[in-house]
């Protein structure tokens, strides 16, 4: 395999957004602590839109599908006495790859504003499909009595036990999509973005890949969906609604896509501001709508190209 | 099942079917000239039936409100366009999505400041606040019939106008080729603000019509413009027969789903359509181009 490789200026920012992570909990401030927990839980969704967005050249507006359907599934396991997290979790990964399978199947076959769309309407399927399935709660959502278990193992009821949990799976995640974005397979995908039929005639499956990739993504934000149902220890359909999706494409974006770091930058940047903001005045959204028009006109490459100064194809 | 509930559902569901052509004429249209995917769009939906909301409270006239809001609706849309979504048309189709999901932001937010966080209530014009007898023993709201009407003719002034007036003749051309035409010493710019307003006076029309039979709140224009979105994929993104056919499709489609099926499968009815007709034709019903 390929050795990672990194401008010094890039393993600067991941190195040092990492470590600050890692100290948060010895402030022992438990709103920080909850409010970075769910940040880097979002960042592990914005980090799996980009392998499809940024390396994929897959516009989904959809992600959120994956993302509420990771913390259904563990919701209602929950509902049937599944507790244990060791059952759960591959649960809300496999039912979320399979959801994907299909999906991606139907939507990958178009492209461009389609596919844009497609994803979308799929995603909303799903959410009025939750929304108007009453045993699961309906429009209102279920609580879930418990977080889950991992036999005696740890507890994480404690917040702190469980913030290290979601930081070490974030890293592990992180460092995991860097090197496939580096392989052969990466290289593919990325091959595909820039000139699809170049690489069809060069004896790729492309749909193959795409799809493939497709999955990946789709496992990774339903793993991030399991981890937010334990977060808030409740499931509503609004984890799924079409808005959650445009969120995650804005910390793509903002973050700036085709990095992996950069988006999980974008939600970090996104859910402080939004907590700022929020801070101010009830109509924050006032403010944030013609700023990101403002960084979609003029900043193209986001935080990241900022930060590390790079030029990014895509 | 009986057929008297039958025709009942299929006027319901033509009405539906109406009101979701006049977003997806407007939304099609943009996309057909100036490539443009805006989901703003039921924005616009969403701000023609506030001002025409106010205008009925303030004045007590509905005709007042339909004469008043159309062109309002239409003026914030070229607003839009020339302030902002100018800029968006030879971005690629991301920055488009990113930048009109932004509107939306922006635009729920303004109408919380403005009207508030409550839900509006529009009263049923008097005039066609009864109930029309279309069979011995079937009566039908005359309203909804009226939108049906207004729909329908809409659809055939749409239809002069692209095919047979000098403003459809370049707005045909234009979605061809723009580049010709702007060559050709058309002012292009020109067409594409009038376009948009065309579309926001549409969406308008939508959104007064919404009023009276759903309830004016923040978030309505987004019910909406998925369901528009389903209508164009499948229709033919750029088609306006297509986006006609489609619609009538979903309107129906959607209706007879929630009279005959469990809530949860009827609300995918015209999800599990649209996945159908793509399979089938991965580019909709009438592709526009290719």
């Amino acid at each position: 395999m390929a050795k990672l490789k990194f401008p010094r200026l890039q393993q600067l920012i991941l190195l040092s957004v990492v470590v600050l992570l890692a100290f948060v909990p010895l402030f022992g401030d438990l709103f920080y602590l909850r409010l970075f927990t769910r940040i880097m839980i979002y960042a592990m969704v914005a980090l799996s839109l980009d392998i499809i967005l940024g390396y994929g050249g897959m516009v989904s507006f959809g992600h959120a599908a994956f993302f509420g359907l990771g913390a259904y599934t563990v919701g209602i396991l929950a509902r049937f006495g599944v507790a244990s997290a060791f059952l759960a979790w591959p649960a809300a990964i496999l039912v979320s790859v399979l959801l994907a399978a299909v999906i991606g199947a139907v939507s990958l076959r178009t492209g461009g504003v389609y596919f844009i769309m497609i994803t979308l309407a799929f995603a909303q399927m799903l959410y009025y499909f939750f929304f108007s399935l009453d045993v699961y709660g309906g429009s209102d959502g279920m609580p879930m009595v418990a977080r889950n278990t991992f036999a005696g193992l740890i507890d994480i009821n404690r917040h702190t036990t469980f913030y290290y949990l979601v930081f070490g799976i974030m890293v592990l995640i992180l460092f995991v999509a860097l090197r496939l974005m580096q392989s052969r397979f990466g290289m593919v995908i990325q091959g595909i973005r820039d000139n699809e039929r170049r690489m069809r005639s060069l004896g790729f499956a492309t749909y193959r890949y795409k799809l493939v990739c497709f999955i990946i993504s789709a496992a990774v934000a339903g793993l991030a969906g399991a981890l937010i149902a334990n977060q808030t220890l409740y499931v509503s359909p609004s984890f799924l609604h079409w808005t959650r999706s445009g969120d995650i494409l804005i910390m793509v974006i903002l973050g700036g896509m085709g990095s992996l770091v950069g988006p999980m930058l974008g939600a970090l940047c996104l859910l402080l501001t939004e907590e700022v903001l929020s801070g101010y005045t009830e109509h924050w959204m006032i403010v944030l709508g013609p700023l990101l028009i403002v960084v979609v006109l003029f900043a193209r490459h986001g935080i990241y190209g900022l930060l590390a100064g790079t030029k990014q194809s895509g | 099942m009986d057929p008297l509930l039958i025709f009942i559902q299929g006027l319901n569901g033509l009405q539906l079917g109406v009101m979701l052509f006049l977003m997806a004429a407007g939304l099609t249209l943009v996309f057909g000239v100036m490539n443009l995917i805006n989901l703003a769009h039921g924005s616009l939906y969403m701000m023609g039936a506030y001002l025409a909301a106010t205008v009925q409270q303030r004045t007590g006239s509905f005709l007042l409100a339909v004469l008043l809001a159309i062109p309002l609706t239409t003026m914030l849309g070229m607003l839009v366009e020339v302030t902002a979504l100018r800029r968006l048309y030879k971005r690629d189709h991301l920055d488009q999505v990113l930048a009109t999901f932004a509107l939306i932001l922006f635009f729920n937010e303004l109408v919380r400041i403005v009207w508030g966080p409550q839900a509006y209530f529009m009263a049923v014009p008097e005039l066609f606040s009864g109930y029309f007898s279309i069979l011995p023993g079937v009566s039908y709201p005359i309203f909804r019939l009226v939108i049906i009407g207004v729909g329908l003719a809409v659809a055939l002034l749409l239809y002069l106008i692209v095919s047979r007036t000098r403003l459809g003749m370049l707005i045909r051309a234009g979605a061809t080729n723009r580049e010709m035409v702007g060559a050709l010493g058309v002012n292009i710019q020109l067409l594409y603000t009038v376009v948009f307003g065309l579309g926001a006076a549409l969406a308008g029309l939508a959104g007064i019509m919404a009023g009276p039979i759903l309830s004016v709140e923040v978030g309505m224009g987004e019910s909406i413009i998925i369901l528009t979105f389903v209508v164009i994929v499948i229709g033919g993104i750029g088609s306006i027969r297509g986006a006609l056919i489609a619609s009538m499709l979903v309107g129906l489609a959607d209706t007879f789903g929630r009279v005959l099926l469990p809530p949860a499968l009827a609300s995918m009815v015209i999800y599990v359509l649209m996945a159908g007709v793509l399979c089938w034709r991965p580019q909709g019903l009438f592709p526009a181009y290719g």
